[in-house]
């Protein structure tokens, strides 16, 4: 599973070398570490607007060396482009060319940011133009950054502030570590829901969470970063996966509850276990997925049928359930495993990718339905991502597959978990509907 | 009380019980509190030879407990006290249960001893325990046991071990070579464990076969009883009955014994392996007797206040239990017969009769074993001459028997059959809740070497 290339060419002869051939040249990515500070360099808050100023504000309080101005040849550690009151796409020039300026002075694994407006809020033709050029500036620059940085869009809805809860949560989650393997995504902030922490290392303390498909993989690592943020965790898996289930329960001190998620009365089973154990549920962390890949002209109903039963109907059914109960009430939180398959498609998956697929569409229409509560449902969709499963793939395949984004390498399954852990949290409260991608701005579908 | 029987205190008229008036079964003294099972978990049983051939006892019973802890959160719990035990145990494994701890999750302050008696083993170490919590001075409690029949000690015989003990204690080199002269070359072949008894040299299949001639158990009922075995325990797995009994190990999710598509003409086929010298017609298979099993069982017991303070599911109240031992040597009763004297003892103390009882839970050591028990109780002069009764003791409703199946199907770790049995039944009493009004009552009923038997009623929570 581990990327020896990457590892080769981070330092020294390898590095050289590489440079020379022109071949990729992926750097280890800075990831986050418990206790360590949430960045390292000045952060400079580019933007003249109010919301730029209040921004620049609330960051001084998180303890960051905030610059409002460009200091030339000193290493930033991040560049926020504040661009909330844009009204003409005129308006873009002055602060993306002076914040163009410091861009060679972006120490490794630096980060850009956008914070901007949504689009689709605007009714002026050249308020709408100049916001959605947002997106196209930032997605080309993420692929021009280098060295492990990442540039990262926020958008602000028409109830948002820079300063609102969920953008703060957003910002900080991009500025941390914790973003390590998303590259040129936007996370739109709709409302001035959520709630920041009181522990920002304890961001899901007192919460109780449930990760299905929690055995191996994303869903292990899902499972320890939950722990790590504070959470009470609740393991499902299928009973024949029971071994590596009570070893990551042991582990994250939590229970196994050996349930196969595809049965009818899996949500009240969970329920039931939750409410049991611990009175109430907060977090249902849809993780549980099967590929049967076959070519459609090869496809058969008994892989079709599997990988939709549980990818999809499953998830289907137990937030039915879940809407339903007493006990999933306060400020849920509902995230879900899509992928990039289901956004750019696949050759070989199309019972994968229309399951996929499927929970993006869950997602968008369960918002509305969770957010009557005070909840919240996004999902995340990996790309590339080193497991056991991609290292089944054929040497040369696999390695294309990890070069192909911006990073020039796969991801981790912790890097898919730092973003549903986020997406968990009370801090993303004002985000909903989403799709994040964590592919390291993957050059399919993007 | 008869002179040579082992009668049993007369029961109450079973009308008492059915009033519904009368104490439950195992009101004692009023200071008792309850002791109750709150889940359990074994590993699937493995045939000998099989998926555990490289796993040891202390292996497999970590492996179970940590499943237990994993299932209710007990990670760095210190536990009252943890008692499990082997039949077939290394010299060297000597604190098996404590090391089985201490390699688990569970906090390392947790208490843990050994305990055998032989097939009994399991049970004794949920009565035992459940004592203790009965008592306060434990609040809760894991009992367990396992059994490797792959992985068993082989002693040197018994001329090599003087040997050795000698040449340590031999001073000079003279002496040292005078010691080892000694040695002769059958010295050097290995003793290893078997079960047969020390005392009659009969393997308890021979005995078994003695006893299911005595009480004239035909074949056909036999290979019925074994079918029905794996039956029942092919579609307990199927219904997920286990999803919550169980954590898969080494790559085994099901018990690896059970055949779920055999038929009662497919164990007609098997040939005789017990009793082939008896003169009567040999009866006993490998399909009714269960094989040599590997495999690891725990449960979870406690006050009903620890169960309250942990969040914890109270399925069942251990209510009582209850050992014998018969007299094989002599042959005045066969081998595995103990429990056909326990269980009238035990239900007499409780003013209790076997209609009053919702799932019968008999170990299948073998088909023969069960069936000869059954048919002793409905024997008139065994109740009379041997229980000391007016009759019969009874007769038990076949459809209350092992109804998620027992050893024939799932196999037989010695040991860990306590716990698997107890587990399962507390689950089936929770299930079934309340019958006529009062909880649901479950018998378990363990035969084990040495003539003896250890027997014990559980009641739904």
């Amino acid at each position: 599973m581990s990327d020896k290339y990457t590892r080769l060419v981070s330092h020294g002869l390898g590095k050289d070398l590489a440079k020379r051939l022109g071949l990729p040249q992926p750097v280890v990515l800075r990831r986050h570490e418990p206790g360590r500070p949430l960045i390292d360099g000045p952060v400079l808050v580019q933007g003249s607007t109010g919301g730029a100023d209040e921004l620049a504000a609330t960051l001084l309080d998180w303890n960051l060396d905030v610059r409002r101005h460009a200091i030339p040849k000193e290493k930033l550690g991040a560049i926020i482009l504040v661009l909330d009151e844009l009204a003409h796409p005129g308006d873009l020039e002055k602060p993306v060319l002076t914040a163009a300026a410091s861009l060679r002075d972006l120490a490794p694994n630096a980060r850009v940011i956008t914070m901007s407006r949504t689009a689709g809020s605007a009714t002026e033709p050249a308020t709408a133009a100049a916001r959605q050029g947002v997106d196209g500036l930032l997605r080309s620059l993420a692929k021009e950054l280098r060295a492990g940085a990442t540039g990262n869009g926020i958008l602000l809805a028409d109830g948002a502030r820079t300063t609102s809860p969920a953008a703060l949560g957003a910002l900080r989650f991009f500025i941390s570590g914790r973003s390590a393997f998303v590259d040129g995504q936007f996370l739109t902030v709709s409302s001035g829901a959520g709630q920041l922490p009181d522990d920002v290392e304890k961001p899901l303390a007192g919460k109780v969470a449930v990760v299905t498909g929690a055995a191996r993989g994303i869903g292990a690592a899902i499972a320890r970063t939950l722990y790590r943020d504070g959470a009470t965790l609740i393991l499902v898996d299928i009973p024949a996966a029971g071994e590596h289930l009570a070893a990551v329960a042991n582990e994250v001190h939590g229970t196994a509850l050996q349930l196969d998620i595809s049965r009818d009365d899996a949500g009240q089973r969970i329920i039931d276990h939750a409410a049991a154990r611990h009175g109430r549920l907060d977090i249902m962390i849809h993780n549980a997925g099967i590929t049967r890949d076959k070519l459609l002209a090869n496809m058969d109903a008994g892989r079709w049928n599997s990988v939709l039963a549980v990818n999809i109907a499953a998830q289907l059914r137990i937030n039915e359930a879940l809407l339903a109960s007493e006990h999933f009430r306060d400020s849920p939180r509902i995230v879900s495993v899509a992928s990039t398959s289901g956004i750019a498609g696949n050759r070989g998956q199309t019972n994968y990718a229309a399951s996929k697929a499927g929970v993006i569409g869950m997602v968008r229409a369960t918002a509305a339905l969770i957010g009557e509560r005070g909840g919240s449902i996004n999902a995340v969709a990996p790309g590339f991502i080193e497991t056991e499963m991609t290292a089944r793939i054929p040497f040369a395949t696999r390695e294309v597959a990890r070069r192909l984004n911006s990073l020039q390498q796969g991801g981790r399954p912790g890097d898919v978990a730092e973003a549903i852990a986020f997406l968990a949290s009370d801090a993303a409260g004002g985000i909903s509907g989403e799709v994040l991608r964590v592919c390291g701005q993957n050059l399919v579908g993007a | 009380m008869s002179v040579n029987g082992q009668s049993v205190p007369r029961p109450q008229p079973a009308a008492a019980s059915a009033a519904g008036k009368t104490q439950h079964a195992g009101a004692g003294p009023a200071q008792l509190r309850k002791a109750v099972v709150v889940g359990g978990n074994r590993i699937p049983f493995a045939r000998t030879g099989g998926a555990y051939t490289k796993s040891s006892n202390q292996d497999m019973l970590t492996a179970a407990l940590d499943g237990l802890i994993a299932r209710f959160g007990l990670q760095d719990e210190r536990i009252g006290e943890v008692a499990a035990g082997a039949v077939l145990k290394h010299s060297r494994d000597f604190n098996l249960t404590r090391e089985a701890v201490l390699g688990s999750a569970l906090s390392a302050e947790t208490p843990a001893y050994d305990l055998q008696q032989a097939c009994a083993t399991g049970l004794e170490t949920v009565l035992g325990l459940a004592n203790k919590i009965k008592l306060g001075q434990i609040d809760s409690a894991i009992a367990g046991g396992v059994d490797s029949a792959s992985d068993a000690p082989i002693a040197v015989s018994e001329g090599l071990r003087e040997v050795l003990l000698d040449l340590n204690r031999a001073k000079t080199m003279s002496r040292k070579l005078q010691v080892l002269s000694r040695l002769r070359p059958k010295d050097l072949a290995p003793d290893a464990p078997n079960t047969g008894e020390p005392r009659t040299g009969l393997s308890m299949g021979e005995h078994q076969a003695l006893t299911t001639a005595q009480w004239k158990i035909t074949r056909e009922a036999q290979d019925e009883l074994a079918f029905n075995s794996h039956r029942n325990l092919a579609a307990a797995y199927d219904a997920g009955f286990f999803d919550d009994l169980l954590t898969p190990y080494r790559g085994l999710s099901r018990d690896s014994n059970l055949r779920a598509d055999t038929s009662p003409e497919k164990l007609a086929t098997l040939k005789p392996v017990f009793g082939k010298n008896l003169g009567a017609e040999a009866t006993m298979t490998a399909g009714n007797s269960t094989p040599l099993t590997d495999g690891a069982s725990t449960v979870l017991l406690a006050s009903e206040e620890w169960a309250d303070a942990h969040d914890l599911p109270k399925l069942a109240a251990v209510i009582d239990g209850e050992a014998a031992a018969v007299d094989f040597v002599h042959g005045k009763d066969g081998l595995l017969m103990a429990p056909a004297f326990a269980v009238p003892r035990l239900l007499a103390r409780h003013n209790l009769s076997l209609a009053d009882i919702d799932f019968f839970e008999i170990h299948e050591a073998f088909a023969g074993t069960v069936l000869s028990t059954l048919a002793a109780w409905e024997d008139d002069e065994f109740g009379r001459t041997r229980l000391g009764l007016d009759g019969a003791f009874g007769s038990i409703d076949r459809a209350k028997l092992n109804v998620n199946g027992s050893s024939l199907a799932a196999g037989h770790p010695f040991a860990a059959t306590g716990g698997r049995i107890v587990a399962s039944l507390a689950k089936m009493l929770h299930e079934k809740g309340d019958v006529n009004g009062r909880p649901a009552r479950g018998l378990v009923s363990i035969c084990a070497a040495g003539g003896q038997g250890v027997v014990a009623i559980l009641e739904a929570l």
